[in-house]
């Protein structure tokens, strides 16, 4: 018996443009919204569209088969107002009953690691969101870049979530295998499901690589693979960016015929079924506790989050940001406090990453600055006009009229 | 009396304080009745925007009386690295395809530039040959040589100001060799004189000071509040971002004066070698968010950038002269400078602190940012003292020096 369980990370950020000291103070714009336009509908072509009518069609010739997003909020934002068929497309996914929407931070942020509050209200507002768009209260969490760890799996049960995904890391794994569920360490009753890296990088990065032994990749023989898990296992989870289908993965490698056969290659073998995250849950009991101390990630070959802390740049880019918390709300601004938010979204840190080995060119992709000291410079001088922001708003002790008795 | 002098850039394309201080020199010399032939580098054919206009400074010549400026095919512009050098080879090479038109290295280029100088030397009329720093002292020995008249090394800075002690043997060997050959040699300060004398072994008679100047214009400056300033104390650092400028001493300084006042932002405008250094050991240093960088600017943003500042600091750990402090005084903007700057000999109204001496420099920050009363009195005064300078009297002294070396030449 295996369960293959499919969940794609659905995300665009807000690429800030290129602020010089002179704009600060100036109400200029923080974002380049020209770029985030241009990409999200040249994806959207590529990607989401194309992969959405392709996952409609499976739901149809299959009904077994079964899918699982995480859109994040700002992704939803762009499309509302950018390409809302993209929008309508998922709605119309949502309907088919197939399909499965978890919940995350709505402006795809690392706040988990800095604001317990913050993390809890953003991930109300994409609760809420997604009660909006698909008419579901999604059961199962999945934090930004599946950055986890004991703690977080604590307060996200505390917040009513049945389950969490998190990386299939070898360094916590160790001899033991990503294809069972688990429990945290620091839950009563909170399902762990943990990505099969291998198979899942099979798909989203190995797939058209032509240096790869094992190319080219078939739907049968990708279908034999998984099959292999039964008996050592018990779901297999193949999570991965949407933008690998169509974007990561062109068109013209083939990755839409593989898609296109995968359900029907998987679903020759008669102990093979696929199930959504909650229907995993539902299915299997945790086989054992998973004590998960330090934090990981799906990035980079450290599987930590070096991706986004990985130097003082990054490090005192998040803290500033963060540490503005409380002057930010304090304004009661909504759009000041929309504005920081948005600042906070990971991708903001990723640009400023300098470790070019082998996943520099990932950190490249959409990267909108030349040099990551290029993101730095623009972010901090942001931040001073976001300073700016707020100090227009506080009022002054002197100006406060004098109370009459 | 004719000079034929040998540059390697002019306003309004410049990267740094050379031209400008070549522009006001020979504009003061043309007041003193001096013809100056002034002969400098230049590329033909498109290479990118600043590069044109680089060579259009040659169109300028007519602006200024008795000036004549010649250009020499070479590759030559100032602060060029070995590296920065190979890799314009390189793209020029890709856009004309004759790459063995230009020498491979910057030394061969310098050699270049003199063969051409030759040329020059025997085509011009002129009673004496002055050339500005090392990139041109092969030129004015080769046409000292070919012409017998005599030459006046000037000297903006040395190997020492720029690498912070750390030399490249080369051009020592070559600034040396300018100084000794040399009939006179022109110093922009004190400072530099003393350099001269002490690291070159040059005999102290043959050295003379001659201080640079500014020259402003009494247009009144668009009055300008820029948003920044109404909330933050803002102070400047403005030039290349390179080891001779002292960018870390001024982080240093920036980290103790925020331990204090947590509202000040501190700004470099410019770039150069240690620009990601000054941008990551800011990071380190917990000060991120206050160290704000503006990159390299031109034209009306430096003078923006000045305005915008509550004080300048030059904390250069070498300054020949220093231009910059005179330009920020012009703008209403008070000014802390190292004492390890000819600047520090001539300008009265400006704190002056070692570059090394961070607590100091912190100490002046804090206090010029937070005592209205000291920071009105270093701006006025600093204000209307920098509005004396003009480039008349260092023209006349440089005239005093080629009156001299031309009569020892009669003897």
């Amino acid at each position: 018996m295996v369960d293959v369980c499919f969940y794609f990370q659905v995300h665009q950020p807000y690429r800030l443009r290129k602020f010089g000291v002179f704009d600060i103070g100036t109400h200029a714009n923080y974002f380049d919204s020209k770029k985030n336009i241009s990409i999200l509908k040249k994806v959207a072509a590529k990607c989401y569209i194309p992969s959405n009518r392709l996952m409609l069609y499976l739901i149809k010739q299959h009904p077994e088969f079964k899918v699982s997003y995480s859109l994040s909020g700002i992704f939803m934002d762009q499309c509302k107002r950018y390409a809302p068929e993209v929008l309508d497309s998922f709605k119309e996914l949502a309907d088919t009953g197939n399909v499965e929407f978890l919940d995350e931070t709505y402006h795809h942020s690392l706040s988990f690691l800095y604001s317990q509050k913050e993390f809890m209200e953003q991930v109300a507002l994409h609760r809420k969101q997604i009660q909006t768009y698909f008419g579901q209260t999604p059961k199962v969490f999945r934090n930004t870049e599946l950055v986890f760890n004991n703690e977080l799996a604590h307060v996200v049960e505390g917040m009513g979530y049945k389950g969490i995904l998190a990386e299939g890391a070898d360094h916590v794994l160790g001899w033991r295998s990503p294809n069972y569920v688990y429990r945290p360490k620091t839950t009563t009753n909170m399902a762990l499901l943990l990505k099969n890296y291998k198979l899942s990088d099979d798909i989203a990065f190995r797939f058209s690589s032509h240096d790869w032994k094992e190319f080219p990749l078939t739907a049968e023989k990708f279908a034999q693979w998984v099959s292999t898990v039964n008996g050592a296992g018990t779901n297999v989870n193949l999570f991965m960016d949407y933008e690998t289908i169509g974007e990561h993965q062109w068109a013209c490698t083939g990755i839409f015929d593989f898609m296109k056969a995968l359900p029907r290659e998987i679903l020759k073998h008669p102990d093979n079924a696929f199930k959504t995250p909650s229907e995993i849950i539902a299915a299997h009991k945790p086989i054992a506790e998973l004590d998960i101390h330090h934090f990981i990630s799906w990035a980079d070959i450290e599987r930590d989050l070096s991706a986004w802390l990985g130097n003082d740049m990054q490090k005192a880019a998040m803290y500033h940001i963060f540490a503005l918390e409380q002057q930010v709300k304090a304004t009661n601004d909504p759009g000041i406090i929309e504005l920081w938010r948005k600042l906070t979204t990971s991708d903001n840190f990723y640009y400023m990453c300098t470790k070019w080995f082998a996943d520099g060119d990932v950190h490249k992709y959409f990267n909108p600055h030349d040099r990551p000291h290029d993101a730095f410079i623009s972010f901090m001088n942001i931040l001073t006009d976001l300073q700016i922001r707020i100090k227009k708003k506080e009022v002054k002790p002197l100006e406060q009229p004098i109370p009459a008795r | 009396m004719k000079v034929l002098m040998f540059g390697w850039e002019f306003p309004p394309f410049n990267s740094g304080g050379l031209g400008t201080a070549c522009q006001g020199l020979v504009k003061g010399l043309a007041n003193n009745e001096v013809e100056v032939t002034f002969v400098m580098p230049a590329i033909h054919g498109a290479l990118d925007g600043a590069a044109k206009k680089f060579v259009d400074a040659s169109q300028i010549s007519g602006a200024i009386r008795n000036l004549k400026i010649k250009t020499v095919d070479s590759l030559l512009a100032p602060y060029l690295t070995s590296l920065s050098y190979d890799e314009r080879v390189k793209k020029i090479a890709e856009l004309i395809k004759k790459p063995q038109q230009y020498g491979n290295t910057i030394y061969e280029e310098a050699r270049r530039y003199a063969e051409a100088a030759k040329l020059v030397a025997l085509t011009e009329d002129f009673d004496v040959i002055h050339c500005h720093d090392w990139m041109t002292y092969e030129a004015g020995i080769a046409a000292k040589k070919i012409s017998g008249k005599p030459l006046v090394c000037h000297i903006h800075a040395t190997e020492f100001d720029r690498t912070g002690g750390t030399n490249n043997q080369y051009i020592y060997d070559l600034e040396r060799r300018g100084f000794h050959e040399a009939d006179k040699v022109i110093a922009v300060s004190n400072y530099t004189k003393g350099k001269v004398c002490y690291h070159y072994g040059v005999p102290d008679n043959k050295v003379a000071v001659v201080h640079n100047a500014v020259e402003f214009t009494n247009t009144p400056l668009t009055p300008e509040e820029h948003a920044i300033k109404q909330y933050f104390k803002v102070v400047l650092f403005l030039g290349r971002v390179t080891i001779q400028k002292g960018p870390d001493w001024f982080l240093y300084a920036a980290r103790k004066v925020l331990d204090k006042d947590p509202n000040v932002k501190f700004i470099f405008a410019g770039n150069g070698d240690m620009e990601q250094f000054c941008i990551e050991k800011a990071a380190e240093l917990g000060i991120g968010h206050n160290v704000l960088f503006a990159g390299f600017l031109r034209g009306p943003s430096i003078d923006r950038a000045y305005r915008m500042a509550d004080l300048y600091v030059m904390p250069s750990i070498s300054e020949p002269f220093g231009i910059t402090p005179l330009e920020a005084l012009r703008n209403g903007t008070p000014i802390l400078i190292s004492k390890q700057s000819g600047v520090s000999e001539v300008v009265e109204n400006a704190i002056k602190v070692n570059f090394w001496d961070i607590d100091e420099m912190a100490d002046e920050i804090l206090d010029v940012l937070h005592n209205p009363e000291r920071y009105a009195r270093l701006r006025d005064n600093g204000r209307a003292e920098v509005m004396k300078f003009n480039w008349n009297e260092p023209a006349w002294k440089c005239k005093q020096v080629y009156e001299e070396v031309v009569r020892a030449e009669a003897w």
